[in-house]
């Protein structure tokens, strides 16, 4: 199509710059980095693709993967469910709807690394109110400092507490859409509670879930803060992610190369997972 | 299939309704027999929605009942009283095919498929849309959906009664009549009670055998196409039904005549004894250009193709008159014939003269 | 003030949505343009009142070139279908909101918006707020705020569509006297031919993209200039039959033949494409020159003043419309009568050959 008027370039041109500034020319200076190696003083070697190699190669690597792989199919297939089953039991009209609202909205206000290090005290045997629950109550050995499998628990209902209610908000706001036709419709057609949920509040819910379920994939898939803050990546490595494995590489190794090309395999992992999920759920729309 | 009867149904939206004011629906009583097609015709807010989910019972109603081949359904959820309903939009279940659509009311109730797939053959033969069953439903054109909608409601050969609420107004001006009249046709084929409800006085007349005017929760008239239009027993079904409609003019009583605007006008009969607002009731269609009569002046003319609507002043009342041919124009002083047997006088909104038997 | 359009097109994605379109449009009357939904109505009324980019051509406003202007510089007023007003403002503030913008004097405020609500009766509501409001007061309001505005041209698309039939039987009648003599160029979008009509003025009748005639609505009504604008310009849908003149016989098939109208014996013989409005075709005589139809009836209507008849005769399907309510028997035979008088000849280019006498 023609552009008719070029004073629209004038607006865009604003966001470009940001874009580049923000994304662009950090990420290049990431690929720069990426090829080469360095000791400090701004020294550099060129390595071609030798960190890319190694890495794909790397055992250390492959388990950190697996584990963030492992973090956010949890997540999902925890959060989305629950987050499309509280939506369909909040009400849809009447004076509780605010007051649900609000305390769903509650656990995404507070910052990340309080999260952390609330969950940090409130599982810590005999000091926290949890720890104290499993432990001398309950008598369930439960210390995430010590027991890998505690410390999953612990970071994945962390995070389920946490990031729950964004799910619930956006199916909420689909759900709410449906015209009041639609289910008395179903009702007058003999439809189950399944069959409404399956083809009436399911469908009218896709195009919120597909956000829900890609923002919850990013998020998840790059977590950094609230498990460096509650296990730092222990005990040993059990729950060092990618990203707290990236950090480790980084800042405490200092080895720049291999840490960038991480990075980058990283990033084009988390695009390419985005773009699928998005084109699966988004292919039998209409033209 | 079944007659319905309503006894004395009133609903109010308020918990603790005090006047009649609260009440949306105001004592109704009606009795609908088996296998017919009833229109509720009347403007936005008169009540005939809520008692349409009455009947269909999404809606329980305050007080009375609601009877289903003399069984009380009052209290029974819509899914067991097995009715159809088409609503104002379209209600499509965009993930199934048109067939599934279809077969979805059957199949929820445990039909066989075999039967399943032959009366959805045969509801979409009737709509016409045999070509379409294979396409997904999410993609069709706003009267195709509502075709399938009603397909919905027709496919049970168990229903006591399919409603239609507005079911038109989404659909194209220059669709509307091919839907109008498909419905008719279904009618006439399946042989369900059939209620319609709507604003538009062409809808309900050309759908209904029998068409039950309605005004603030209350019925006004219940009576034929032709009953309502020939003599309405209220001015408001006079002036609801018909464009333009009825003329309703302010008239008082002087012994036996009634006077309009200081002249004497010849009705249709006696007027009935009582107390009350007078006025005279006159379709447009009624009113001539004449040699003598109501001295008027020409106000207006608006020339509609096939006739004129000439507007004129009696005194300080203007009248309506349909004019077919050569029209005065405005500010001509003429003078208006009223067809007797046509003019009506109306006590407190009322119809209030008696036909002199003929 | 007048508005001219020079050729205007509009394309979406290399598609011509408008094809060039030239108009003049005056004020002091309604112009209106009457077409059947996707004939481009609303698509020519952004157009001319900006919120459509033009692919070429000019929109000139009072001698003005606009077609680049933004519509906040056009000063302009735009009736929707839906009633568009702003839901936390009373009625006031709604149609005062232009003239604030506009930065009219609080006073004359007062006395603008006081004067455009006494004329759409609106003074009892002017400290509710739209929700309080039923459909046609909503839409009242969005009008009044288009009258207090005193813009150069006035678009109003579609604006009693969704309004009960009563309502908008009584304001259609009021629209024409609430802009008169404002001096505004008022463009009015409908699919109803009857609305036309009652608005009068002048129509241009749409269909596919593009204006196929304009002119003084009752004289094109009863001279369309196209088969295509008789089709636009009538409801229930006009009839179509294919004819053949010979000497000075017209003839339908074997189903009915009637003289050539007087005045066009110097009309060529051949075939024609007749076309017909719905009331010309009765189920009694009028008058003594009709000729005389039969069909089988498929489906009637009662509008309450009106019936019609849908009827299939050969192998076309034709309309009756009559006074009053008539009754028919679905399924029989049934006789029509034609008046000659309401016939239009089309020949094979589709533009209009011939007409029948004073219809």
């Amino acid at each position: 199509m023609r552009t008719h008027n070029q004073k629209a370039w004038f607006f865009v041109l604003p966001v470009l710059l940001l874009v580049a500034f923000n994304a662009l020319i950090p990420m290049m200076t990431v690929v720069n980095y990426s090829v080469q190696e360095t000791f400090g003083n701004n020294v550099f070697f060129w390595e071609g693709l030798r960190w890319f190699q190694e890495l794909l190669n790397s055992d250390r690597f492959h388990a950190a993967l697996g584990r963030q792989f492992l973090f956010t199919g949890i997540i999902l297939a925890v959060e989305i469910p629950l987050g499309i089953i509280i939506a369909l039991a909040m009400p849809r009209k009447g004076m509780w709807v605010p007051v649900c609202l609000v305390l769903m909205a509650l656990p995404m206000l507070i910052p990340w690394n309080v999260v952390g290090a609330m969950w940090n005290i409130f599982t810590l045997p005999r000091i926290g109110m949890l720890g104290y629950f499993m432990n001398d109550v309950l008598g369930v050995h439960y210390d995430m400092t010590q027991n890998p499998t505690a410390a999953w628990i612990t970071i994945v209902i962390m995070d389920v507490w946490h990031w729950t209610s964004l799910v619930v908000l956006l199916c909420y706001a689909g759900l709410v859409s449906i015209p009041d036709a639609y289910y008395q419709a179903a009702k007058i057609d003999g439809a189950s509670g399944w069959a409404v949920f399956r083809h009436i509040q399911l469908p009218k819910m896709k195009q919120v879930l597909t956000i829900a379920i890609l923002l919850r994939f990013m998020d998840s898939f790059n977590i950094y803060t609230e498990p460096f803050v509650l296990t730092g990546g222990g005990p040993g490595n059990s729950t060092t992610l990618l990203s707290i494995d990236l950090v480790k590489i980084a800042l405490g190794q200092f080895d720049l190369g291999p840490a960038a090309a991480m990075s980058l395999i990283y990033f084009a992992v988390t695009l390419l997972v985005s773009w699928l999920f998005y084109t699966l759920m988004t292919k039998d729309d209409e033209p | 299939m079944a007659k319905i009867t309503l006894r004395g149904l009133r609903h109010s939206y308020e918990p603790s309704p005090k006047g009649p004011e609260d009440y949306a629906l105001k004592a109704i009583d009606l009795d609908w027999s088996d296998g017919g097609a009833y229109a509720l015709l009347g403007p936005s807010g008169c009540g005939k929605s809520t008692l349409l989910n009455i009947i269909s019972g999404l809606l329980v109603p305050s007080e009375g009942q609601v009877l289903f081949d003399d069984h009380d359904v009052t209290a029974l959820p819509p899914d067991r009283r097995n009715i159809a309903q088409v609503f104002q939009f379209p209600v499509i279940y965009d993930t199934m095919s048109v067939y599934d659509n279809l077969a979805f009311p059957l199949r929820n109730r445990g039909v066989p498929e075999a039967r399943v797939a032959e009366r959805v053959g045969e509801i979409a033969e009737m709509l016409d849309v045999t070509d379409l069953l294979r396409t997904r439903a999410a993609g069709l054109s706003p009267d195709n959906k509502q075709k399938i909608s009603m397909g919905r409601g027709l496919v049970r050969d168990d229903v006591n009664v399919v409603m239609f609420d507005e079911p038109l107004t989404v659909i194209d001006p220059h669709l509307k009549w091919k839907l109008r009249s498909k419905l008719k046709e279904l009618h006439a084929r399946v042989g369900a009670t059939m209620i319609y409800v709507t604003h538009d006085q062409t809808e309900a007349l050309t759908f209904a055998d029998q068409v039950v005017v309605m005004q603030d929760g209350e019925i006004v008239q219940i009576g034929t196409p032709v009953e309502l239009f020939e003599r309405p027993a209220h001015t408001f079904v006079g002036h609801f039904i018909g464009s333009p409609g009825m003329n309703v003019l302010p008239a008082v009583q002087d012994g036996a005549r009634v006077l309009f605007e200081g002249h004497s006008v010849a009705l249709e009969g006696p007027v009935t004894g009582g107390a009350g607002r007078l006025e005279i009731g006159i379709r447009p269609e009624f009113i001539e250009l004449a040699e003598t009569g109501l001295p008027a002046t020409v106000r207006r003319v608006a020339d509609v193709g096939r006739h004129n609507v000439v507007e004129a002043v009696v005194g300080k009342t203007s009248v309506k008159l349909v004019v077919e041919g050569d029209v005065p124009a405005p500010g001509s002083d003429v003078h208006l014939g009223f067809r007797p047997d046509q003019t009506r006088a109306y006590r407190d909104g009322w119809l209030a003269t008696e036909r002199e038997s003929t | 003030m007048t508005i001219e359009l020079h050729a205007i097109t509009k394309q979406v994605a290399g598609r011509v949505h408008i094809k060039p379109t030239t108009l003049t449009l005056h004020p002091g009357h309604f112009n209106v343009l009457l077409g059947q939904t996707g004939a481009g109505k609303t698509s020519l009324i952004k157009m001319m009142a900006g919120l459509d980019p033009i692919a070429s051509g000019q929109v000139i406003m009072d001698g003005q070139d606009v077609t680049r202007l933004s519509t906040q510089k056009r000063n302009i007023s735009l009736v929707h279908q839906f009633f568009v007003n702003y839901p936390h403002m009373t009625v006031f503030d709604n149609i005062a909101s232009p003239l604030k913008v506009a930065g009219v004097a609080k006073s004359e405020i007062q006395g603008r918006v006081e004067e455009a609500a006494d004329i759409l009766q609106l003074r009892p509501m002017l400290h509710r707020r739209p929700h309080e409001l039923s459909g046609g007061q909503q839409q009242r309001t969005a009008l009044a705020r288009a009258i207090a505005k005193e813009s150069r041209a006035v678009f109003l698309d579609e604006p009693l569509a969704n309004l009960d039939y009563k309502l908008r039987e009584e304001l259609r009648e009021q629209l024409p006297e609430l802009f008169a003599g404002r001096g505004a160029v008022v463009v009015y979008a409908t699919s109803e031919p009857e609305e036309a009509l009652l608005l009068g003025g002048e129509t241009g009748l749409m269909e596919d993209g593009h204006v196929v005639q304009f002119g003084p609505t009752a004289e094109i009504y009863r001279k369309p200039a196209t088969l295509g604008a008789a089709r636009v310009f009538s409801d229930p849908p006009i009839n179509v039959a294919q004819v053949r003149k010979t000497g000075s016989e017209m003839q339908m098939g074997d189903a009915a033949r009637w003289p050539v109208p007087r005045g066009q014996e110097g009309l060529a013989d051949g075939p024609y494409t007749l076309a017909v409005r719905p009331h010309h075709v009765t189920p009694h005589p009028r008058g003594t020159a009709t000729v005389q139809l039969s069909g089988k009836v498929l489906v009637t209507e009662v509008s309450g003043s009106e019936s019609s008849a849908h009827f299939q005769m050969q192998d076309a399907a034709w309309v009756s419309l009559s006074h009053g309510v008539t009754r028919f028997e679905i399924g029989q035979q049934h006789p029509f009568y034609l008046d000659p008088a309401g016939c239009y000849y089309f020949g094979k280019d589709g533009a209009l050959a011939a007409q029948g006498g004073v219809v």
